[in-house]
């Protein structure tokens, strides 16, 4: 007898603790596959200068859009902050997002940044480029992405998993300009040329770079200005390719406001707000991204790597050709 | 202690000798200055209460423990020594543990198979099959130990470290785990085997009935040291202290005087008997008075009181209280009951005369 | 022909309450387990395809690559520790004894990156070699790599389970064998390892099944394995259907294993070959061999925990600046409050169980049984997966009732509370904790119960008074091993917890999976460093 009672107290403690969930209305709820210490301070400002509260839970991508998904009219997220245009792709594809008309967005942020059938809209940019080790390799060496595959770099490419959706969208943008059987060899030939296995991450790729175990490598710049602030000895270097092509592969972070959303209008705010110039710096800055607003200030260093001529494809090519990519990639070997 | 000198390589030589023998477990000694001789052919018993130490002389004579000092001789070569532990495998020595340790994972078959070294399969096959059917065993030598009951068991372990033909079988409690009736008829049977195979076996056990019925000689244990070495009639009817008076058989312990003519006087009258040993000197002399030597007369003129009563089948066991206030025991046919309070008639027959 | 079994019993065979809990609990660990399976049902056509095209040949050959690997090394490695510690005597034994456990607190994700970071070629260590023209590893970063951090992570519970055995039977099976004439080699290979089989092949099912379960090693290193393709097919093809499809496969080989697994346990009830009745005198070991133990023992201990914490240590004295918060205190006091709370809930649980077992010892006990700990095999990722959608569902049905009954909008009633998280958990981790209790349980003989009730105890007064104080050892390990696993746990946590929920495993695998591993040493060592008080605790009980 008493162990049922006991069970029971211990099921009621469950639930309590798990805090019943109930919404308050002066706040917006964000799943954000941005991490934590890029956006609470954003957050926190918003907070301050709004008053109205944002609460958020970080996690992956793919999962934030499984559970929003399961979660389905119940869902208590009213925006889905997530890197990579393939992932926002998906996610209007599934029905997460709601279309939004917001003269005011649709200022701010240039029309390849955000979906043409305005469900998400960009609010960084990162660009996925070559970096290189500058003591073994000049610049007059490199010149696109394709040219990787040729044979003089063979044995001296590093690059990092095709699991991650950077490289899923690079190759989604290398079909939407070369085709699909070109953009298969052009992977092969990458495949080819590698000097060791993928890593899991791109920091890793750099400092493989820098030790000498490949020469040449792809990867996101922010990770560039990450590990050079905290190691500067580094022979590392950025470079810019295909600028008299089509130019560097950029992608995005953004947001978008979830079909069930039930703050509509604080969410729509809190979107205008951040692709506003301010926020825009803050929000770039703490990342060493680029902002999406022209206006925007950049910060110091990423200054210092120059101007470049991005890449102007729709970014939301990247998630309409995500499943064909990585069936390419599985195919060309490139794991 | 008998510790005769025999020349090498004869008939006589003992097969198992140890001398001076101490042993110790962290700080206490647990064997002190044993001496043990066992000649070809025998079977041989160490007897004695819990913690006596007799489990102890058995490992080190396998060769599980070493010694502090002494010396343990096979075969009059050295096997135990300060400095010197020939290993268990190589002494030729076939053990039966207490819980029998059969290899649970093997049929009988193969725990009987176990410790022949021959290669040769059909050899093996007719050995083992040979000694389980002397034992009784051929039915299940497809069996597993789990699926055995405690007698099959025994003998299965038996069979087990006899079939390498060791030169010396050495048993720990080996019928501890049994029921009285299968002790019994297993003690008669194993003595049997063990003769006709001509094995020399040492058995350690705590149980007299077992001791009495499977050994030819048996060492009373005590604290470490074997007190008395003998056949059982002469533990039973000679014992040479109270220790081994205490341990083996019933009895009480009269006070007992000895009067000018040189006889022994007690409660129960002046004793016609022969003594047994050395009469002790001294004023405090006591008397082993056994239940059979206090026979049951109606007809005597001596009479004890019957305080306890004790049915043990065909006869009963009296406690009966002397008039000076001395309990002794007797043991009577049992068609003579007599309740508790009367009073009996009681004779002292005492052939052996015990004194301490 | 006597069965000494503890199965037949006096009490009543007519189903009681603890056969109805039993069999609820099973039924709701089939709807996660039936919804995955299902899924194999549903087209995934094209994703599915593509998948068993490319990827499934890979995928098998890797998982029996580690499968094998990582089965033979910890089995030498679980199995000789286990002798040296149970059976011998050299210097230090006492100490190793219980040290060699110590990895277990270590998640084996931490112990990838760990390694990886000293080891792999743009490492300190391996640029210092360099530099000075010496001899270098190469191709940490492979498959071997995998087997080698796997092992040294997963040992412990061969170790553990082969001392159970070695120390209530080692030293008897070498001297029966000797007195038959074999050297203690000898015995040992042919009596001492073959009847501690039941409990080693125990040990490597548990190994097995965490090698299947891992997802975060085996990302760290990028090596593909089933865990890998799920996440690629859920979250990269956004293909539900070929995830479910992948993970049925995956619950395919985790039932073989823990069929296997329950059948091993039940032999070693007649695979015993009675205690050591004698004081247990241990084997000392001669000059060389003893300095062979101890080196021995110490190399693994040290490569296996010493050598990894003091990276950790170093990498957070550098980190811990820019790292430590105040929000870290949060992280533990979740990762701590999670643990307690599934170590209790699925102690009672697993009582629960046991009593069903115990009660009615059919076949029937024993499905049910193998129903309940099946969690144990499958990635956290197919549990979500299998969790998530009844859970919306149950929650859809509740918030319709509300509102047709009340007429109220409530949010989600269960999703959005740790309800879904420790659900899972428990799912996943009955595991561990029923296997203690139960071994537990079996010690109870069915005499002693007999002897109870002659004396006027039964029912819940017995369970009390005796039983549970005879069940304490295994309660206090059970709790002890689910707490560890829910605080190392990884992949669940990521995909279920509510808002502000983080742990320190969702902190190492956030920093680790931007590669930033001199920050995620900061949350791996206190993760550590909890979770040594429990191993040590429960080491120390199981200690000669």
């Amino acid at each position: 007898m008493t162990g049922k009672y006991i069970a029971m107290l211990i099921m009621v403690a469950i639930v309590t603790l798990g805090v019943i969930p109930s919404t308050f209305a002066d706040e917006v709820v964000v799943y954000s596959a941005r991490k934590e210490h890029l956006i609470k301070p954003l957050f926190d400002l918003y907070a301050k200068e709004t008053g109205t509260k944002v609460r958020y839970i970080t996690g992956n991508a793919g999962v934030l859009m499984q559970r929003i998904k399961a979660e389905g009219s119940r869902t208590r997220a009213d925006i889905l902050l997530t890197v990579d245009a393939g992932n926002l792709w998906h996610a209007a594809d599934e029905g997460l997002f709601q279309p939004v008309k917001s003269r005011v967005l649709e200022k701010n942020i240039p029309s390849h940044l955000r979906d043409p059938d305005n469900r998400w809209f960009g609010l960084s940019v990162r660009a996925r480029t070559i970096a290189y080790n500058t003591d073994r390799v000049s610049p007059e060496e490199l010149s696109t992405y394709e040219n990787l595959g040729s044979p003089k770099w063979k044995g001296r490419l590093v690059l990092r998993t095709s699991k991650k959706v950077y490289n899923q969208s690079l190759t989604a943008m290398l079909i939407v300009e070369h085709g699909l059987s070109k953009t298969e060899e052009i992977i092969r030939s990458w495949v080819h040329n590698l000097s060791t296995e993928p890593f899991s991450s791109d920091t890793k790729v750099l400092e493989s770079i820098a030790a000498g175990q490949g020469d040449v490598g792809i990867i996101n710049t922010y990770y560039f200005g990450r590990l050079m602030n905290k190691k500067p000895g580094l022979p590392l270097a950025l470079f810019w390719p295909d600028q008299d092509g089509n130019g560097v592969h950029v992608n995005i972070s953004g947001a978008g406001v979830t079909t069930h959303a039930r703050h509509r209008d604080e969410a729509i705010k809190l979107l205008e707000w951040l692709s506003a110039p301010a926020a825009q710096t803050i929000f770039a800055d703490s990342n060493m991204e680029y902002p999406v607003h022209n206006d925007a200030k950049l910060h110091s260093i990423v200054k210092s790597w120059g101007s470049f001529r991005e890449n102007f494809i729709n970014v939301s090519r990247s998630g309409e050709l995500q499943a064909e990519a990585i069936k390419l990639m599985d195919r060309a070997g490139y794991r | 202690m008998t510790n005769e000198v025999c020349p090498k390589g004869s008939l006589m030589e003992p097969l198992l000798e140890m001398k001076e023998i101490y042993q110790a477990y962290g700080k206490n000694l647990v064997i002190r200055n044993l001496f043990l001789t066992l000649k070809k052919g025998q079977i041989g018993c160490l007897l004695g209460p819990s913690g006596c130490g007799k489990t102890s002389v058995l490992r080190t004579i396998a060769g599980f423990e070493k010694i502090l000092s002494g010396e343990i001789m096979l075969h009059g070569k050295s096997v135990s020594r300060n400095g010197l532990s020939v290993p268990p495998e190589k002494r030729r020595i076939g053990m039966v543990f207490q819980d029998y340790a059969l290899f649970p994972h093997l049929t009988v078959f193969d725990n009987v198979a176990f410790g022949l070294k021959t290669d040769n399969k059909a050899r093996k096959l007719t050995l083992v099959s040979e000694l389980l059917e002397k034992m009784d065993l051929d039915r299940i030598s497809e069996r597993y130990p789990h699926e055995l009951s405690g007698g099959q068991q025994q003998r299965v372990a038996l069979a087990r470290s006899l079939a390498p033909g060791p030169d010396l079988l050495l048993m720990d409690e080996p019928f501890s785990n049994l029921d009285a009736t299968l002790r019994e008829s297993l003690s008669l049977s194993v003595r049997k085997i063990l003769k006709e195979s001509g094995a020399t076996a040492l058995m350690v056990t705590h149980n007299q009935s077992e001791a009495f019925a499977m050994a030819d000689e048996i060492g009373v244990m005590y604290e470490g040291k074997i007190v008395q070495w003998d056949s059982a009639y002469n533990l039973y009817h000679r014992p040479n202290s109270l220790i081994v008076a205490d341990f083996v058989g019933d009895g009480v312990l009269l006070p007992a005087v000895i009067n000018s003519n040189g006889k022994v006087e007690t409660a129960l009258g002046t004793l016609n008997g022969e003594t047994v040993g050395p009469v002790p000197s001294g004023k405090a002399i006591r008397i082993l008075i056994r239940p059979e030597d206090v026979v049951h007369d109606d007809d005597s003129p001596q009479t004890a009181e019957v305080v306890e009563k004790s049915f043990r089948g065909a006869s009963i066991l009296y406690t009966l209280l002397l008039p000076d206030g001395e309990k002794v025991l007797s043991l009577v046919p049992s068609h003579h009951k007599h309740p508790i309070g009367s009073h009996i008639g009681i004779r002292a027959e005492v052939t052996d005369l015990v004194l301490f | 022909m006597i069965i000494r079994r503890l199965g037949s019993n006096l009490l009543p065979a007519r189903p009681s309450a603890w056969r109805l809990f039993a069999a609820l609990f099973a039924a709701a660990v089939m709807i996660p387990l039936s919804i995955i399976l299902l899924s194999f049902t549903k087209p995934a056509g094209d994703v599915w395809r593509h998948l068993s095209q490319t990827l499934l040949t890979d995928l098998i050959i890797n998982t029996l690559k580690l499968a094998i690997g990582v089965g033979t090394v910890t089995a030498i490695l679980g199995v000789s520790l286990a002798w040296l510690t149970a059976v011998c005597e050299f210097p230090g034994r006492k100490f190793f004894t219980w040290s060699l456990f110590l990895p277990l607190a270590f998640p084996t994700y931490v112990l990838a990156f760990v390694f990886l970071g000293m080891l792999d070629y743009s490492s300190p260590l391996q640029i210092l070699l360099r530099q000075h023209s010496l001899p270098t590893l190469s191709g940490f970063r492979s498959s071997w790599g995998v087997i080698f951090v796997m092992s040294l992570s997963l040992y412990p519970y061969v170790y553990l389970l082969a001392r159970d055995a070695f120390s209530t039977q080692g030293k008897r099976a070498l001297e029966a064998a000797q007195s038959l004439g074999h050297t203690k080699t000898e015995g040992f290979f042919k009596v001492a390892l073959p009847m501690a089989r039941p409990w080693i092949a125990g040990g490597l099912m548990l190994v097995l099944m965490e090698v299947l379960a891992d997802f975060g090693a085996v990302s760290i290193f990028n090596y593909d394995t089933f865990t890998t393709a799920i996440y690629k097919a859920w979250f990269g093809f956004f293909s539900l259907a070929a995830a479910a499809q992948l993970s049925s496969i995956l619950v395919v080989f985790a039932l073989i294993i823990l069929g296997i697994e329950n059948s091993l346990r039940s032999r070693m009830q007649f695979t015993s070959m009675g205690r050591d009745a004698f004081r247990k005198e241990r084997l000392h070991l001669g000059g060389a061999m003893k300095v062979f133990a101890v080196s021995y023992a110490f190399l693994i201990l040290f490569v296996s925990f010493v050598v990894p914490v003091i990276q950790l240590i170093l990498w957070t004295t550098a980190s811990f600046r820019y790292e430590f918060s105040s929000r870290y205190f949060d992280f533990l006091g979740h990762s701590l409050v999670l643990g307690i709370i599934t170590a209790a809930i699925i102690c009672l649980l697993a009582l629960i169980l046991s009593y069903a077992g115990r009660h009615h010892p059919d076949i029937l006990s024993s499905i049910l049984t193998r129903i309940c700990t099946m969690g144990y095999a499958l990635p956290g990722t197919v549990l979500a997966i299998g969790i998530f959608i009844p859970v919306a569902a149950a929650d859809g049905f509740l918030a319709d009732a509300a509102g047709a009954l009340l007429n109220v909008e409530p949010g989600p009633v269960l999703q959005g509370t740790i309800f879904v998280m420790v659900a899972a958990y428990i799912v996943r981790f009955m595991a561990p904790g029923f296997n203690s209790i139960d071994s537990s349980m079996r010690r109870i003989t069915r005499s002693i119960d007999e002897s109870a009730r002659t004396l006027g105890s039964k029912g819940l007064p017995m369970l009390y008074r005796i039983h549970l104080p005879i069940l304490k050892g295994g309660l206090f390990s059970a709790a002890a091993l689910v707490f560890v696993d829910v605080m190392k746990e990884m992949p669940i946590t990521l995909m279920t917890r509510p808002f502000g929920w983080d742990t320190l495993a969702v902190k190492i695998f956030e920093l680790t999976s931007e590669g930033e591993w001199e920050r995620a040493a900061l949350p791996a060592l206190t993760l550590i460093l909890v979770g040594i008080i429990p191993v040590a605790l429960l080491t120390r009980q199981a200690d000669d």
